[in-house]
């Protein structure tokens, strides 16, 4: 490789860093002015722990920069080229499979469901294998999500239906599952789909929308993530009913 | 989380979670890197075309992803459990030992103006709003799109911790805002509604969710009979409902004013 060419490259890696940290840094900046403006201008008086939870905060921005720009390295593009080409190879098991892969993949990975799965974790007395199985549990569901979401834009089954049955089941299942779960498992539903899987998930529904005939992307390619946010309720609903976490309130 | 001074650092401990952390994020990694390569190799068979740097790419991504967790704990974690302890201290509300849900106009406040804030700088809706105007032909605006789901957010964690503070069930909370969903749905211009069931997923950021649950465990904490289990959670699913109603209004707003001013030439939104 040519000494200018490994130059560039090295630039080109420099200015992706660059990117992926101003993505984060402006991430966490409203946060910052609205903490700020509360300190200063309604409690006056500086936080507890404040050097402390400034280490905290850099070395979020620094492993978020270093997160998606490792993602935006390697599994997306390859993600995005593999969606776009099974959906355009038309096999329908491979999508399939493909489709509930990817759901399950990306989101034992996701960081905002490790974050409340940890949460919920410490409140259940810190059982590991507990919060394990609240983590696959919302991956599987979705994985699921994803099929379902991929086999409505072939069939072209309208979104509404799909999710105001989503919510039926829901509310049939709420008043069923212990009280402890239901917060968990309302909030796991709004938390699958942040850095990883809505990137590789939007590629995936709008490739396959624009590959079928007489389907339009707004209307069918979007969709798939109010699925996944919808399927970990129903999922985690069911996995603490059967499977209630010990130690309760302790 | 033991309290420590306010120039401690707590190095050591840092160090030792980032060790468990690795661990423990390379677990987590694996299966999308083996579905990736799977799909790639054995259904596609189609070559790597670059295996050097996607190797560098899931490097990046293992060190990445256990930093962002370490700061978690060390960060996030502590400053929303901050933030809860301040808004409900009995001193700064100013009432006795049990006091009403009016006297917490600033922690409704701050659950606004975090779920505002951080919504409508989101990347992520940004793009999807662009997209949202373009295949709309201009009738639906990126601008108001944006605005649309950030007050969104906004009042949903605000009645979120109105509900904490109130105990009303969350399950009661969630009913209602379904019912109106379902309802809007019927009213709502056809294109939307795909995309403003989305909008609910993807308001959500990676920084935003911990500190709001954080905040919202905290509150359940520091409010008198309040079970952080049972009442804590909630925040972050009253914050993906929200947006779909105020997107869906906003489509019927934009739709209403384009059919009104439809006489006149120019019809922007």
């Amino acid at each position: 490789m040519m000494p200018l060419d490994r130059l560039r490259l090295l630039l080109g890696g420099l200015a992706g860093f660059g990117r992926a940290l101003l993505g984060s840094l402006r991430d966490l900046l409203p946060i910052i002015v609205v903490i700020g403006g509360f300190q200063l201008l309604v409690f006056q008086q500086p936080l507890e722990n404040v050097a402390s939870v400034l280490v905290g905060l850099a070395l979020v921005v620094i492993g978020l920069t270093l997160f998606v720009f490792g993602l935006e390295m390697g599994l997306f593009p390859i993600g995005e080229q593999l969606a776009y080409a099974l959906a355009r190879k038309g096999s329908v098991p491979w999508l399939v499979a493909f489709a509930f892969a990817l759901g399950l993949g990306t989101t034992v990975a996701e960081p905002a469901l490790i974050a409340v799965a940890a949460e919920a974790g410490k409140l259940t007395g810190g059982n590991e294998t507990w919060q394990l199985g609240l983590r696959l549990t919302v991956a599987v569901s979705v994985g699921v999500a994803l099929v379902i979401g991929v086999l409505r834009i072939m069939v072209g089954w309208p979104i509404e239906w799909l999710i105001i049955g989503g919510y039926v089941v829901v509310m049939a299942l709420t008043p069923l599952a212990p009280p402890e779960i239901v917060g968990v498992a309302y909030d796991s539903g709004g938390v699958t789909t942040s850095t990883i899987t809505v990137p590789l998930t939007a590629a995936l529904g709008i490739g396959l929308a624009s590959s079928i005939r007489g389907r339009s992307p707004l209307i069918d390619g979007f969709g798939l993530i109010a699925l996944a946010s919808l399927t970990p309720i129903v999922f985690v609903l069911v996995y603490g009913t059967f499977w209630p976490a010990n130690g309760l309130g302790e | 989380m033991q309290s420590t001074g306010v120039t401690s650092i707590p190095l050591a401990e840092i160090a030792g979670d980032l060790a468990t952390a690795l661990v423990a994020t390379c677990r987590d990694v694996l299966p999308i890197a083996a579905i990736i390569l799977f799909f790639q190799f054995v259904v596609l068979r189609r070559r790597l075309a670059n295996w050097k740097r996607v190797a560098a790419g899931f490097v990046a991504v293992i060190a990445g992803l256990s930093i962002f967790l370490v700061g978690l704990e060390v960060g996030l974690f502590p400053l929303g459990e901050a933030m809860a302890l301040q808004l409900t201290d009995p001193g700064f509300l100013g009432a006795g030992e049990n006091p009403g849900w009016w006297r917490y106009g600033f922690t409704y406040l701050f659950a606004f103006s975090l779920g505002f804030a951080t919504t409508v700088a989101e990347p992520a809706l940004i793009a999807v709003a662009l997209k949202a105007e373009q295949v709309s032909g201009g009738t639906i605006g990126a601008f108001g799109l944006r605005i649309a789901v950030a007050l969104g957010v906004g009042v949903g964690v605000a009645l979120g911790v109105l509900r904490i503070i109130i105990d009303f069930p969350l399950p009661w909370l969630m009913v209602i805002g379904y019912a109106l969903v379902v309802l809007q749905t019927f009213l709502a211009p056809r294109s939307i509604i795909p995309l403003a069931y989305d909008s609910g997923g993807v308001t959500t950021s990676t920084v935003t969710v911990p500190l709001v649950v954080a905040l919202g465990l905290g509150l359940a904490q520091q409010i008198p009979d309040r079970d952080p289990l049972r009442d804590g959670f909630g925040l972050i699913a009253a914050a993906s409902l929200f947006p779909m109603l105020t997107v869906m209004g906003y489509a019927q707003l934009a739709e209403w004013r384009t059919r009104r001013s439809r006489p006149a030439s120019s019809a922007e939104v």
